[in-house]
């Protein structure tokens, strides 16, 4: 028999039983294609994670106020609750510290804003002019914060562009306007261009001030909450960090690591974090899409076999009239090859699709990988081939007799 | 030309030995159009395996023009089958939803024969069936049941075979439509194939030149018909 002629009755008994070849495509399309999709948003929620904490500034390392406790008690207030921090100590990371390049100490409160009748509640940050390295912060609009403002107390305000947005409209003229800050007068010097990302932490959802500013009029106390340090290099990240934690415990005078008012994150310490939790992500949502592949694969073998067994007394004809068993085993592997191959073809473009819409409608960009397409197609492939070619195997090896008479 | 002398079947089921063939020997010459009759358990089945390459018998000898069958592999009887016997069924045996030219052609199909002269040599033999043209391309199961034996007749006839083994082949069919078929057989036994029809019934057997009766596994008595 030729492969020709192997190929054409394989069209014409897939096109005899329209309905049962399209449920079973329809299985391994429904498989595929949600492994390909899940995979794709997972993978795409990880990096959209890690892109935004690297976008906070690379080589960052931040320093926070631990938790106070008092003498002789083991009462804990709290991570980040405790006023610890000091300019000074701010002061002297900056002066004593060779790795550091540039220095930023922050003080961050949510107060009410209001300009021309719009108000808003957003976070405003008292810092310096390294902020700007630092945190990869860059000005769109007029100028950033400078050391005379902070030495001379100006009321300056520096808007995230969303604030800009809140405040005077989207795209409205801010700098040179004057703005209200907890009821105190502040003169809009410049925006900053946005960085994207949402939720807590907004970047582009900020008002920058001088941080001599802030602690006087606003906050009152020299207390910071915080330091941002660039690092020279990537490499020189965990000495610096190792620097830091030697002069902050130094002069808060602690003998004991472990009872450290402060804490020491590297950039690195919150990715890995939070790779964890987009990993866990990433495999929720990948045995979730490998379930429907399995009740897909079992779909092709339920389809397969009862295939097979309904097409018995056909398989004791074509033996009759004179067909091998390689004949019946060849028309039946490629029946299933040719079902599977087209449910996977047709998988891989739902998959991709799905994850395209998931990139428009969803704000994730899907990041559609060929790993996953692989081992999605590889598996229904196999389940497809496996539960096509053994019962179709069974059938060919059957008398022709008991073939024909099969009820 | 088929040759069988005293051939053996035995069958093995569980502890239990059945002797389904106790020594049968026949000759039958070519262009002959021969019944084998008997009630059912007589063996007459299961000497129709063994006469359709579908079955190889315990011993004994079966020469199939000159060739010796009753010792062939399983892929050697496929290929018996395929160059020189025609079936027809019983109960057709056609493909549900396929049309009638590719029902016919399938033999072909298995023996190599091109697409276009599949469906050239198919179309001859429905003719020779006594298949209207215009059914032709009708689907196997849009057809009344002598139409569809006509078909499974046709099916038979395509790869020209020395031997055409019928089955019960009116045992579906009403009695008219019974006598259409036979009919048909009787005129391809005109043109020169050899038919052999195998029956419980005696007015069907009736139709043959020769009538070879079978019981309980051996030949009982073989005599011409007179017509």
């Amino acid at each position: 028999m030729k492969i020709i002629d192997v190929f054409e009755e394989i069209y014409w008994s897939l096109s005899a039983n329209k309905v049962r070849s399209f449920l079973t495509v329809l299985g391994i399309v429904i498989g595929i294609g949600s492994v390909i999709a899940m995979v794709a948003v997972g993978q795409g929620a990880s990096s959209n994670i890690q892109t935004s904490i690297q976008s906070a500034g690379s080589n960052l390392v931040t320093v926070s106020p631990g938790a106070p406790r008092g003498a002789g008690t083991q009462v804990s207030a709290g991570r980040g609750s405790a006023q610890t921090l000091t300019q000074a100590d701010a002061d002297a990371i900056k002066s004593s510290v060779t790795l550091a390049k540039a220095t930023s100490p922050e003080t961050t409160k949510r107060y009410q804003v209001t300009a021309k009748g719009l108000n808003t509640n957003t976070s405003i940050i008292g810092t310096v002019a390294d902020y700007l390295n630092v945190h990869n912060v860059q000005i769109g609009e007029g100028a950033f914060i400078n050391s005379q403002n902070v030495e001379s107390l100006n009321k300056v305000a520096v808007l995230g562009p969303s604030t800009r947005d809140d405040l005077f409209g989207v795209g409205g003229t801010a700098v040179g306007q004057t703005i209200k800050i907890n009821k105190i007068e502040f003169k809009v010097i410049g925006v900053t261009v946005a960085k994207g990302g949402s939720g807590f932490n907004n970047p582009d959802d900020t008002i920058y001030v001088p941080i001599s500013t802030a602690q006087h009029f606003l906050a009152g106390g020299t207390f910071i909450t915080s330091i941002g340090i660039e690092a020279v290099d990537a490499n020189s990240m965990d000495s610096l960090k190792q620097e830091i934690t030697n002069l902050l415990l130094e002069r808060h005078k602690i003998s004991d690591a472990t009872l450290a008012d402060f804490s020491v994150l590297t950039q690195a310490d919150i990715l890995a974090s939070a790779s964890t939790i987009t990993n866990t992500l990433t495999y929720l949502l990948a045995s979730i899409a490998g379930i429907s592949l399995l009740v897909g694969g079992i779909g092709i073998m339920n389809m397969m076999l009862t295939t097979v067994t309904e097409r018995t007394r056909e398989i004791g004809l074509r033996k009759a009239i004179g067909a091998d068993k390689s004949d019946i085993s060849m028309q039946f592997l490629l029946e299933a090859v040719t079902l599977t191959f087209t449910g996977g073809v047709l998988g891989v473009v739902l998959g991709w699709l799905l994850s395209l819409a998931v990139t428009k409608f969803a704000g994730i960009a899907g990041q559609v990988s060929f790993s996953a397409v692989g081992l999605a197609f590889g598996v229904s492939a196999l389940i497809g081939i496996v539960f096509g070619y053994y019962p179709a195997r069974r059938a060919a090896r059957l008398n022709p007799i008991d073939a024909l008479r099969y009820e | 030309m088929i040759e069988v002398k005293n051939i053996i079947k035995n069958y093995h089921t569980g502890d239990v030995d059945f002797q389904a063939l106790k020594g049968v020997t026949f000759t039958i010459k070519d262009g002959e159009y021969v019944a084998i009759m008997g009630p059912s358990g007589s063996g007459k089945s299961t000497l129709m395996h063994i006469l359709g390459a579908l079955d190889t018998s315990s011993s004994g000898t079966y020469l199939l023009d000159g060739k010796d069958v009753s010792k062939l592999s399983e892929e050697e009887l496929a290929k018996i089958r395929k160059e020189k016997i025609g079936f027809v069924f019983q109960s057709f045996n056609l493909l549900p939803r396929t049309s009638v030219i590719r029902n016919v052609a399938l033999p072909l199909l298995y023996a190599g024969v091109p697409k276009v002269e599949r469906e050239k040599i198919a179309k001859e033999s429905l003719i020779k069936a006594g298949m209207d043209e215009e059914h032709f391309n009708h689907l196997s199961n849009q057809l009344s049941g002598g139409q569809m034996q006509r078909v499974a007749i046709a099916r038979a006839l395509v790869n020209n075979p020395s031997l055409i083994l019928a089955d019960e082949p009116t045992g579906n069919l009403d009695t008219q439509t019974g006598e259409v078929v036979l009919g048909t057989f009787k005129q391809l036994n005109e043109k020169g194939h050899t038919i052999l029809l195998i029956t419980h019934e005696h007015d069907v057997a009736m139709h043959a030149n020769r009538i070879i009766y079978i019981r309980d596994g051996l030949v009982l008595k073989d005599e011409a018909v007179k017509h």
